[in-house]
């Protein structure tokens, strides 16, 4: 195993990178790009060479992929055994997040040296995603619950910069306050959750954690299962607490409204966080306690099954209806993520069962590389016509030859189109499915199917449909430059479709399983029959409503009428929300609360102040300074005495 | 007497190995007051002032060294470095001072805000001379409160740290100033009142051997029926200084009314004192009564918590967000002092370490904004990162601070009330600590719609010609920053200081 101190590197590089670019960003200004990138580049070689040595060299021993904890400091002591810990954890699903992460990160700061030139604030945009790399490696490679969360606000935080990065626009400051808050409401349940786990455990450290609460007769899991509020058991409601978070951060209904409006951002940013890496950071946490879910609480396995599958199937309508090509892209990544989700959702631990972690996994691996092609495709487009609507495109395969080839690869895989990666990772998810929850798998299918249209829909109104473009050769609105393709922007493209060709081929079940022992995935011919006839007929359908500039999609979309409205208005979520925050929280909470205080609780404190003042100044009348005044008050103060003691003794 | 039996102050004395002369602590900021009375030019007040806080920062540093070194060289009576003087024997009121963790890092806030509070003073021009005696003798109360073992002497400090405040609204303050000036003199004194008379009932219930010092009367029993009386005086008299429902009121008028410094004395410092006395001095004296009255001062709490935060978020005024978020804020404090464990009383510290520098930092921020803007209403600001990058940086610090994120005090403090406080079992405790958590939702939509009003959007036309900060707001924004920062980022040095002075008080009271 390699030095503690070089695995350490991977997440502290591009932090140097944050705080060497964010502190000195008007020393470096137009360098600060290559700096960024040749840090992560060394972070990404690290993450490759640990990964190579834990999967071929020390990770196994007899057979079983191990924990292992090359570092771990004791950070902040709460109580004895519970600690926060900064330590690194290496298992197969941490080893494969470093090497998606570095990755992609590393292609988006290639692509951005390119896509972000000119940029008043380029050396703080590149500070900026070195932060987000940090905290995400952080957060893959934590070995303690309570560390997780730290790096999990920390990507919330760095998701909020960059989607806020033009914060002169007001759309894209509404973004990113939305993407924060929700998935801080989100983290709310994570938090609690955190609580009622440590103390069911009484540790923190995700290693004796998982096995206190997973070993039968442990007496913390008796005491954990014993100790029930509503009839439901501490840890049933700590894994579901946390799961709540895992699914704002991975935009899961009913919290996922933040990701289609957090496109706001620059698309490179796009592609790595709300794509391949952040937004996947809910299913890990799920991977990572799947232990915890599937022995002790297999009810909540189902919670996550049904979310996932619901999440898929009611982004992908969606999808179907939008125009903004990016929010396209962010309701298919929510779909796709639900994929993710109920294949942990249909696993158990160990075993043949267990083949829907291993098929989650794999579709986390995947699609990282077709989706993070897919937005820098999209954005090689954007770039190209300054505009992320469908209606300003068409045409464009002859001006974009790369974008489009890449853009096309991207499309198969991620339709699930053999033999390209998508294909492989979503047949085991579905097959998992069929396994052990069949209303799940028929949802799927037809999800799947949807997938495949809502795609080619996008890929046709791109780069077939009409020749929109081919008359006005310098499209550029804003007036700015022409651009082509340029060689930067173009690298990272092609190889992510390489990747997204040919990581279907890679025998995941041998590195990845629930257990660690290695999990034989077998290839089911007669299975996939109908998942790809389903995705034929969805591209077929693309072509024929889409390829040409036809009626015939309004017509549909219009026979549709009320169903086609509510698909194309998110099926009015945001707006149940806005009620809610709007109506409910400002105006019935706020509002009251802000005027009882002002009027009830300061008013009180005015009123005895007030009281007291017209009392003396009653009384300061008293002390005129007349001496016939006083007279008095002394003549009948000494008679009023008199007779009291006349009277009284 | 018994306090002699238990190693008392000489014996400790004579075996430091490590030693510190107290007395630096309150003799600095005094000789930096006469300093600045006999100076004459603006600019010689104003550097005599910074170089006398920064002297105060550098013996606060020097204290926490020291203080550490002497725990680990094995010193571990409660109270290090203690010194006695007597005043009137015939009263036993005596000089007697010393400091535990809790005090130090009490101290350590003191001398950070001080500084800071110095520097953002910098272009005072009314009486300057007058102000930065009353900002340098308002410090000085806070430094000899946190020191003093005696109830008297600590009283003492506290009224002469009261009455700068007044001053300072009344004369530097602007709106209507001479209102809340007069609120928050007379909001705190009938606290100081209540604290008075607990203070005196705790000294006449003595007996024939009666004293003020804090070591003897914690060697007492004190029956459990005047300790029922007793403890409400103090906890509500030592409550209004640092905001608790429903006697919080004077928080906004007097922030918003306050000039700058004054603000960040008030909330970074004055607010702590009342903290500090509801641990040390109710908690602490009155070990059977904290117990039985935990379950109301939890209630309070959480009421603080939550509302105030709800209250915050239907602000239109900066300076009145932050109070409201203030109010909110040490809401946490009272958390974890009533939930009475250990880990709960240290995040009850650390909340007032991390919230006294955050707020001194937010309130300077206000008014560097406010200088430049001349409004501090949200709603007529915008986009001001484009003209004031550095400003609204440290604006965007601060609000992460304050919405509990990771790598700044907040959280640390946050999480360390939360953890405490979920040692409790018990349904009545899970429901205040999960109210509490609902906090940091609100608190994340009310700073965001700040913060984001303020620096982001589109920029107003009038804006663009505003200027970044200067040199001397930069190093307060720097200073206090680095303290938030280095708490965040490496929190345990903290933890360490406090938690055994916490873990003392927890052993009192649980017998």
């Amino acid at each position: 195993m390699p030095n503690a101190a070089v695995i350490a590197l991977i997440p502290l590089l591009p932090l140097a990178g944050f705080l060497l670019l964010g502190i000195f960003k008007n020393t470096f200004r137009n360098s600060s790009g290559i700096i960024g990138t040749i840090l992560l580049l060394a972070s990404a070689f690290i993450a490759i060479y640990v990964a190579y040595g834990y999967f071929f060299d020390y990770g196994k021993v007899n057979g079983v992929y191990q924990k292992l904890i090359p570092f771990q400091h004791v950070w902040l002591v709460f109580s004895k055994g519970v600690s926060i810990d900064m330590g690194i954890m290496l298992d197969p699903i941490s080893v494969i997040m470093i090497v998606v992460v570095t990755f992609v990160s590393l292609m988006v700061h290639i692509y951005s040296l390119g896509y972000m030139k000119g940029e008043k604030r380029f050396s703080t945009y590149y500070a900026f995603l070195g932060l987000f790399t940090f905290s995400m490696l952080g957060l893959v490679l934590s070995s303690n619950i309570f560390q997780i969360y730290i790096f999990w606000e920390g990507v919330g935080v760095s998701s909020f910069l960059l989607i806020g990065f033009h914060y002169d626009r007001p759309s894209a400051v509404a973004a990113c306050k939305k993407a924060f808050i929700v998935t801080r409401f989100a983290d709310l349940g994570f938090l609690i959750g955190i609580l009622i786990l440590s103390y069911s455990a009484g540790t923190l450290d995700f290693n004796t954690l998982i096995q206190r609460l997973t070993t039968p007769g442990s007496p913390e899991l008796q005491n954990a299962v014993a100790s029930s509020f509503l009839g439901i058991s501490a840890v049933a409601w700590g894994v579901v607490l946390v799961f709540i978070g895992g699914a704002g951060k991975s935009a899961m209904f009913p919290l996922h409204i933040w990701l289609p409006d957090a496109m706001e951002g620059p698309t490179p940013v796009s592609a790595l966080i709300h794509a391949a890496t952040m937004v996947v950071a809910g299913v890990f946490l799920v991977a990572r306690l799947f232990p915890v879910f599937a022995i002790t609480v297999p009810g909540g396995l189902n919670i996550v099954a049904w979310v996932g599958v619901i999440s898929a199937l009611l982004a992908a309508v969606i999808a179907c209806t939008q125009t903004d090509i990016k929010r396209v892209l962010a309701y298919s990544t929510m779909s796709q993520i639900g994929f993710m989700m109920f294949g942990l959702g249909v696993a158990t631990y160990g075993g043949e069962g267990s083949l829907g972690y291993t098929a989650s996994m794999f579709h986390l691996f995947t699609h990282a590389m077709f989706k993070a092609l897919l937005f820098l495709g999209a954005g090689s487009v954007i770039h190209y016509i300054h505009s992320n609507e469908m209606k300003d495109m068409g045409g464009l395969r002859k001006h974009l030859p790369i974008t489009h080839i890449t853009f096309l690869i991207a499309c198969l895989a991620i339709a699930g189109i053999p033999p390209f990666a998508g294909f492989f990772s979503k047949e085991e998810i579905l097959l998992a499915a069929y396994e052990n929850n069949p209303a799940v798998y028929w949802i799927a299918l037809f999800t799947s199917g949807l997938t495949a249209f809502y795609m080619f829909r996008l890929y046709f109104r791109i780069f077939w449909n009409g020749p929109s473009l081919a008359a006005s050769p310098s499209p550029s609105k804003g007036g700015g430059a022409h651009h082509g393709e340029s060689f930067i922007m173009m690298l990272p493209l092609i190889i992510l479709a390489i990747g997204a060709a040919a990581a279907g081929f890679i025998p995941f079940g041998k590195f990845v399983s629930s257990d660690g022992t290695p999990l034989e995935t077998k290839f089911h011919l007669q299975f996939s029959i109908l998942p790809v006839a389903l995705g034929l007929a969805g591209i077929l359908l693309a072509i024929w409503l889409y390829k040409k500039q036809s009626t015939r999609a309004g017509k549909i979309a219009a026979s549709l009428g009320k169903l086609y409205k509510t698909a194309y208005h998110k099926f009015y979520i945001d707006e149940i929300y806005l009620f809610i925050t709007k109506k409910v929280l400002f105006n019935l909470v706020g509002r009251p609360a802000a005027w009882f205080d002002k009027n009830v609780v300061d008013g009180m404190v005015n009123l005895t102040g007030n009281t007291t003042a017209a009392i003396s100044e009653r009384i300061k009348k008293l002390q005129s300074g007349k001496i016939q005044q006083y007279a008095i008050y002394f003549l009948v103060a000494v008679i009023g005495l008199a007779l009291i003691f006349i009277y009284v003794f | 007497m018994e306090s002699r039996v238990r190693g008392g102050p000489q014996s400790t004395r004579r075996n430091a190995k490590y030693k510190m002369n107290l007395l630096y602590i309150i003799g600095l900021p005094i000789l930096t007051a006469i300093a600045v009375l006999a100076s004459k030019t603006r600019s010689q007040i104003r550097w005599i002032s910074f170089i006398g806080s920064l002297a105060q920062l550098t013996l606060a540093l020097v204290l926490v060294i020291v203080f550490r070194n002497e725990r680990e060289a094995g010193n571990t009576s409660q109270m290090l470095f203690e010194q006695t003087t007597k005043l009137f024997p015939s009263l036993s009121i005596s000089f007697h001072f010393g400091v535990d963790g809790i005090s130090v890092a009490m101290i350590l806030l003191t001398a950070f805000v001080v500084v800071a509070g110095v520097l953002v003073s910098w272009n005072v021009e009314k009486m300057t001379k007058e102000f930065y005696f009353l900002l340098i003798l308002l410090g000085l109360g806070a430094y000899g409160f946190f020191i003093s073992l005696d109830l008297f002497i600590l009283f003492f400090f506290l009224e002469v740290a009261v009455i700068p405040k007044y001053l300072l609204i009344g004369i530097w303050g602007s709106g209507k100033k001479e209102y809340s000036a007069n609120k928050l003199a007379l909001m705190l004194m009938t606290g100081s009142a209540l604290v008075l008379i607990a203070m005196l009932g705790i000294y006449f219930a003595q007996g024939n051997v009666r004293s003020f010092d804090l070591m003897h009367i914690a060697q007492l029993h004190i029956a459990p029926e005047l300790q029922r009386i007793l403890f409400p005086l103090f906890f509500v008299g030592f409550g209004v200084f640092t905001a608790i429902f429903p006697l919080h009121t004077w928080v906004p008028d007097g922030h918003s009314s306050a000039p700058t410094a004054g603000s960040m004395f008030l909330a970074g410092i004055s607010m702590k004192l009342g903290g500090y006395g509801c641990l040390r001095v109710a908690t602490w004296l009155l070990p059977e009564a904290a117990k039985e009255y935990s379950n109301i001062v939890i209630v309070l709490a959480s009421i603080a918590i939550l509302y105030g935060a709800f209250a915050t978020m239907m602000q239109k005024d900066l300076k009145y967000i932050n109070a409201y978020s203030s109010i909110s804020h040490c809401g946490f404090v009272l958390l974890g002092i009533g939930m009475l464990t250990t880990t709960a009383m240290t995040g009850a510290v650390m909340q007032m370490v991390s919230h006294g520098l955050m707020t001194a930092l937010f309130f300077a921020v206000i008014g560097m904004i406010y200088d430049r803007t001349h409004t501090r209403m949200v709603a007529d600001m915008g986009g001001l990162m484009k003209v004031m990058p550095f400003i609204c940086t440290a604006l965007f610090i601060v609000g992460l601070c304050s919405l509990g994120l990771p790598g700044f005090s907040g959280f640390i403090a946050e999480m360390t009330v939360f953890m405490g406080s979920w040692e409790k079992a018990g349904l009545f405790y899970r429901v205040a600590t999960i109210i509490a958590c609902m906090s940091i939702v609100v608190t994340a939509v009310y700073i965001l719609r700040a913060v984001g009003q303020t620096a982001m959007g589109p920029i107003k036309e009038s804006y663009n010609n505003l200027s970044d900060a200067k040199w001397n707001e930069k190093l307060a924004a720097g200073i206090l920053i680095l303290g938030i920062v280095a708490i965040g980022v490496y929190p345990s040095w903290l933890n360490d200081l406090i938690r055994p002075g916490a873990e003392l008080i927890f052993q009192r009271i649980a017998g």
